[in-house]
């Protein structure tokens, strides 16, 4: 409790920004293997992902999806945050930058939603 | 004086999430967190250790934990860090303590030798004095980073220094890229090897708590950052054979 009290009264902009980025490549990370697996499943299974492909018309689904896209998404501009942050000699205000990869990122989330809904 | 009173928390020495004392200490108008140390250790404790020296933000040595976050003392007003009417002061991060807000240094000024962080002098006393083109690129990055205190405000906050006890910190690696900007100095080699090994520039994961907490406003990320371009662009020079 107190080491999450510490970590809360050190955390600013660019250090949220950087935890974002590895908590969305985490999620990633879990969710690729099934995503291959599902896709395997076309071959070794196909009534199978069929049946799947039936439950992704339910809203928890959508829902899950559009967080999907969001880490997806986080995940690609805070990469190229980083990128340009260490591999170009600018001196760029960093947490605007970091802001608007977030602000981008739900952007595209949104309308995602938008669109499944 | 008024006849408030703060709720001042200390944690004291090595063991200190398990050795926090509770002071009440009067409040005044203008009161930094090291007025507050002070006079903990003058009219209730004198027992207290710390750390200072100059108390008007030259010499480094008061930086300590301030409500979780690492300040220097003498310049930090309690009036912006107060929550409600407490505050808990403990000894920096990241660094052995000694006793009660006194910590070990040597770990973080080796780092700084580490890293190549003296100067390479190339010139005797007979020879004429370099010339220095306070225009240029190279120099203004220099200059960007020559006011560090060597506080170790830094040091203690960044995450990666507590997790690789072999990271070099982001001060060092700042004097570092200061040094390698440094027209005077005859070390670049030298630099670029130290700041290219095990805990190299290359560990730095760019989180900012360096910049963010600097209490000059200098900018170690940006600094490490010219490092990693520096020494990749060294790193493919020597494949090619340049």
């Amino acid at each position: 409790m107190r080491a999450a009290r510490g970590i809360a009264s050190r955390a600013h902009p660019l250090w949220l920004a950087y935890v974002l980025h590895r908590l969305s490549g985490v999620g990633l990370a879990v969710f690729l293997p099934f995503h291959f697996w599902v896709l395997a499943t076309a071959t070794t299974a196909p009534k199978r992902l069929d049946a799947f492909l039936a439950m992704t018309e339910a809203s928890a689904v959508k829902l899950a999806e559009c967080g999907l896209v969001f880490l997806l998404a986080v995940h690609m501009f805070g990469g190229l945050r980083l990128m340009a942050l260490e591999w170009l000699p600018w001196r760029p205000s960093q947490k605007s930058l970091a802001a608007g990869a977030a602000a981008t990122s739900f952007l595209i989330a949104a309308l995602f939603l938008l669109k499944a809904v | 004086m008024t006849s408030k009173s703060l709720k001042v928390t200390i944690e004291r020495g090595a063991a200190a999430k398990s050795a926090q004392h509770v002071f009440h200490v009067p409040a005044h108008e203008s009161q930094t967190v090291l007025d507050v140390v002070s006079w903990i250790q003058q009219y209730a404790d004198p027992t207290l250790s710390y750390r200072f020296a100059c108390r008007v933000g030259m010499c480094g040595s008061c930086a300590m934990m301030v409500n979780g976050v690492p300040r220097w003392t003498c310049r930090t007003h309690v009036s912006k860090v107060l929550e409600g009417n407490a505050i808990t002061i403990g000894p920096l991060r990241n660094l052995p303590t000694i006793k009660d807000l006194v910590v070990d240094m040597d770990p973080f000024f080796e780092k700084w030798i580490a890293a190549e962080g003296m100067h390479h002098g190339g010139l005797t006393r007979e020879d004429p004095i370099a010339p220095v083109d306070e225009k240029s690129a190279a120099r203004l990055e220099a200059n960007a980073g020559i006011e560090c205190i060597n506080c170790s405000v830094c040091y203690a906050a960044c995450d990666t220094v507590a997790g690789n006890p072999e990271y070099l910190g982001p001060a060092a690696l700042q004097r570092a890229w200061t040094l390698l900007n440094d027209a005077k100095d005859e070390g670049r080699n030298a630099i670029l090897d130290a700041v290219s090994g095990k805990g190299g520039c290359q560990n730095c994961h760019s989180m900012g708590s360096c910049t963010a907490y600097c209490p000059y406003e200098l900018d170690p990320m940006s600094a490490i950052a010219g490092l990693k371009r520096e020494t990749t662009k060294s790193f493919f020079n020597r494949v090619r054979g340049c």
